[in-house]
């Protein structure tokens, strides 16, 4: 029995391993344009270049990013609608199979300007830049200063020369690199699709249990209602009744979908492939939204308790409430960006150690090049991944309970009565 | 230099929540152990306490990588 074990172990960490070599040739593409930064020179002396180095931290933020295609290994992926706005250009629409997918998410073509380069719609700056699908040649990139700041300015090659990219319009006001460009990307990417797939699926779910209440009522739960009903029972009486007491109604329906959301996409990101792989929950736009909906319900259902307590707090000295009230207006907005911030970071990291225990074959293997040294990586790197795998699966859960206690205590905090 | 440094304070942000986590999750447990009867209400607390001081922890991580 132990053998057999032994044996079955052993070919899955080889199999890992020689599939992660296969995915690492596409990697190595990928990563030589990043050590390439040749000196820009205008417009002329561009060429692709072609060095080996394998850079962990590169791959890992690859692949929690977000995506217009979702990659099934090799050349071999899924194309999803881009429904892309440039000001000065208007709307263009297609699928983004028309970039023809290459090595490692880069387009072999270039659509209406736009061009898809690590599985990322991007467009070309430049307005010299044909508009018509035309094939390129490979991507670079230039180092140049923006505000003081090093930045990575991505290239184009097209007939020898090369162009700027911009990347797509973010709301971020440059925090972390972002800001308005010269277009929009209202595409359906991996986030949006798994988002729309988590969305469709509990809307399944629930409407089919909620049609067996009707149907069965007064009978013991059957199927999907077995699975169902206790950890809605666990959320409404570990959560709701505590923190809410008697108003918990009320705020129910928030809370549950609040927690299934979370949960649901906790979930389908731990899925290492199709249907899964988006990182939505390790996405902070996403995570900033569900606590303004947390901040909204928090303040709007706020009582005058709340305000006095949180504005003017009732009986301490007036030279302390000086001090007092622009710590607790702070609190207002820290609240929910710890909540925020707690999500992404909590998935985000078990999505990164993930990938960096699978990069330690590469580590070992010199990447690529030494195969009992990959072996020897993917023996350790496979029970590590395993493992890790395990705590994501309780890390989905907890941080969605988590977000779902944090936003019922700070609701309960709002709608308490006065006692003195 | 300035990347080693904010690794450094990402490094002790961490410190910190782990010696809180840690405290409350010993506590806990001794709780737990004291009165097995109130183990719901005392598992949610120490969820909601972790929490609270993860919060601080990634405000912390988050200031070291943008600052």
């Amino acid at each position: 029995m132990r053998s057999f074990l032994l044996s079955i172990f052993a070919f899955i960490g080889l199999s890992f391993t020689l599939a992660a070599q296969e995915h690492h040739s596409e990697e190595g593409h990928h990563e030589e344009m990043q050590a390439s930064h040749h000196e820009s020179e205008g417009h002329d002396g561009c060429s692709c270049h072609h060095e080996e180095e394998y850079n962990p931290s590169g791959v890992a933020f690859h692949h929690i990013a977000d995506a217009n295609a979702f990659h099934i290994f090799g050349d071999l992926y899924i194309p999803l609608p881009c429904i892309l706005y440039a000001p000065e250009e208007g709307l263009s629409v297609f699928m983004s199979s028309a970039f023809e997918f290459g090595h490692h998410g880069d387009g072999k073509k270039a659509v209406d300007g736009y061009v898809l380069h690590e599985g990322v719609v991007m467009r070309v700056a430049d307005s010299s830049f044909p508009k018509e699908a035309v094939a390129i040649e490979c991507f670079t990139s230039r180092e140049a200063e923006k505000d003081g700041k090093a930045v990575e300015i991505y290239q184009v090659v097209y007939e020898g020369q090369c162009y700027d990219l911009d990347k797509k319009s973010s709301f971020d006001g440059g925090i972390l690199g972002g800001g308005i460009s010269s277009y929009y990307d209202f595409s359906v990417t991996k986030n949006v699709f798994t988002m729309l797939l988590t969305v469709i699926l509990l809307f399944f779910v629930f409407t089919g249990v909620a049609k067996a209440y009707r149907t069965r009522a007064g009978q013991a739960p059957k199927g999907m209602q077995s699975v169902m009903e206790p950890v809605f029972l666990f959320i409404r009486d570990e959560v709701a009744i505590p923190f809410l007491g008697h108003k918990y109604e009320r705020y129910l329906p928030f809370l549950m979908s609040v927690f299934f959301f979370i949960l649901g996409l906790n979930l389908i990101g731990q899925i290492p492939f199709f249907p899964g792989s988006g990182n939505v929950t390790g996405n902070l736009a996403v995570t900033s939204v569900l606590a303004i909906f947390t901040f909204l319900v928090t303040n709007l259902s706020g009582n005058k308790h709340y305000w006095e307590h949180t504005l003017w707090m009732p009986g301490v000295p007036a030279w302390i409430k000086i001090i007092l009230t622009p710590v607790e207006i702070m609190g207002l907005f820290i609240k929910p960006i710890t909540l925020m911030l707690r999500l992404f970071a909590n998935i985000t990291a078990g999505h990164i150690v993930i990938i960096i225990f699978v990069s330690l074959i590469f580590i070992f293997g010199d990447a690529g090049e030494s195969v009992p040294g990959s072996v020897a990586g993917g023996v350790i790197a496979v029970p590590l991944t395993m493992f890790m795998m395990a705590i994501e699966l309780l890390v989905a859960f907890i941080q969605a309970f988590v977000f779902c206690i944090l936003s019922a205590s700070y609701i309960s905090a709002a709608i308490e009565d006065a006692h003195h | 230099m300035t990347g080693t440094l904010a690794a450094i304070g990402a490094g002790l942000a961490v410190i910190g929540a782990a010696i809180g986590i840690g405290n409350i999750g010993s506590k806990a447990m001794e709780a737990i152990a004291r009165q097995p009867e109130v183990v719901g209400d005392i598992r949610s607390n120490m969820i909601l306490m972790a929490a609270l001081i993860e919060g601080a922890a990634l405000i912390t991580i988050i200031l070291a990588f943008f600052v």
